[in-house]
């Protein structure tokens, strides 16, 4: 059985960490198993941790009343469950849903956070890595936004 | 002049989205190659460019598939086996397949731009050994648009084959991937150093697609995308199609990228 820093620095995400961060962040990291129709995390809850998958497949979904949950996401194994754990209030801005069994590393935000606010190295290297993920989601709700396969 | 051909057959492929075969009434079809499109009549009501969505073998005749947005293509969704219509070409330039040879092939396709790869991706899967890795990526709206699914599907079921669907939207009905489909080009297994890219379909979305490509390490000049520009004549003459120094009609409407990629956010043309 691995080490949870050696399962952390295999993560696609943690690529090229410096060894002394991948200790700090593994202090705040444990494993974790969501079964397939259980929920990752559910809207308006506190973003306590964000998940790596490992594997398995999430969905992102909003639900309204009257209505079906819809789908905006899939996430899947090298990916990041949970953006909102950075930004104040700290809550979950939708639900995230475990479609198949999902194995994931759950990081503890506050820990996370506590420790970037210590090692500011650790802090912008977190920044650099996260602020792409956000960039490219950015990207993708937007292009989804335009709609544009709708009728021109 | 427009020739004469006749329906042979109408699918309905999607809710406004339909395929006809139309066959020549006296002459013999002339040969295309895949990317190519037709200037269709529709007597009475005008004309419109479209992208044969078919093989030189798959029929006698052209396969065009169409969606309804406009009055002629209004009018060519409720053709019928028998009418006829008038066909001008094929014109314009094709997919590079025989060029890219040894190459990996990574097909991207978004709503109904899957309908003038088709024809490449039957081509390229025909010759499968002269090809490295191919890879299919196919977006729509939401399953509901899921353009030649049952081929999708088909397709899937090789093992010299990566292809991945998704959908900008679905419900809990839905079990596949849902995103854009530019963001698939992450999870596919191509060498981009050694990759020949086809991109088709809206232009917003071959413009992100090209970017991922180049992001990834694909050359600008491995990325062709197949535009599309009001086209009337579809000889080069009226100008209609202009698109800097290229007519979409002549020099398209299959281009490479780096070509063209400093005009595709110009917004005066």
């Amino acid at each position: 059985m691995k080490a949870i820093q050696e399962i952390l620095v295999e993560h696609p995400f943690f690529a090229g960490f410096a060894p002394e961060h991948g200790q700090l962040i593994a202090g705040c990291a444990r494993n974790y198993r969501f079964d397939a129709g259980s929920f990752v995390l559910k809207e308006s809850k506190p973003a306590d941790s964000f998940f790596l998958i490992r594997h398995g497949r999430v969905t992102i979904e909003v639900s309204a009343p009257g209505t079906e949950p819809i789908i905006i996401q899939t996430l899947g194994p090298g990916d990041i469950v949970g953006a909102s754990w950075l930004v104040p209030p700290y809550l979950w801005m939708y639900d995230a849903l475990a479609v198949e069994l999902v194995r994931a590393i759950g990081i503890d935000a506050k820990c996370l956070r506590d420790k970037c606010e210590i090692d500011h190295d650790l802090g912008y290297d977190m920044m650099k890595r996260f602020v792409p993920i956000l960039a490219e989601r950015l990207q993708a709700t937007r292009l989804q936004l335009l709609d544009v396969y709708g009728k021109q | 002049m427009p020739q004469p051909y006749r329906i042979a057959s109408v699918r309905q492929d999607l809710a406004d989205t339909f395929s006809l075969e139309m066959v020549p009434v006296s002459e013999e079809r002339p040969g295309f190659a895949p990317g190519q499109f037709n200037m269709i009549y529709v007597f009475g009501i005008g004309e419109i460019p479209i992208s044969i969505s078919g093989t030189n073998s798959d029929c006698a005749g052209y396969l065009h598939t169409v969606r309804a947005v406009g009055a002629v293509s209004r009018a060519i969704a409720r053709l019928s086996p028998g009418d006829q219509v008038g066909i001008r070409g094929p014109f314009g330039s094709g997919w590079p397949i025989d060029r890219s040879e040894g190459a990996d092939i990574v097909f991207v396709a978004g709503g109904l731009g899957l309908a003038p790869l088709r024809p490449a991706i039957i081509a390229v899967l025909a010759q499968r050994i002269r090809y490295g890795r191919v890879v299919i990526l196919s977006g729509s709206r939401s399953p509901a648009d899921i353009l030649f699914r049952q081929e999708l599907e088909q397709w899937r079921q090789r093992l010299d084959l990566d292809i991945q669907v998704t959908v900008d939207h679905a419900d809990r009905t839905w079990h596949g991937h849902v995103g854009v489909v530019p963001a698939l080009l992450a999870r596919a297994d191509f060498d981009p150093s050694e990759t020949v890219a086809f991109v088709c379909g809206p232009e917003i979305m071959m413009r992100f697609a090209a970017r991922n490509l180049l992001d990834m390490g694909v050359s600008a000049e491995g990325i062709y995308i197949s535009m599309e520009r009001n086209m009337k004549c579809a000889m080069g003459h009226c100008g209609h199609c202009q698109f800097g120094p290229d007519f979409i009609c002549l020099n398209g409407p299959v281009l490479r990228y780096d070509r063209i990629s400093s005009r595709l956010f110009l917004r005066e043309i």
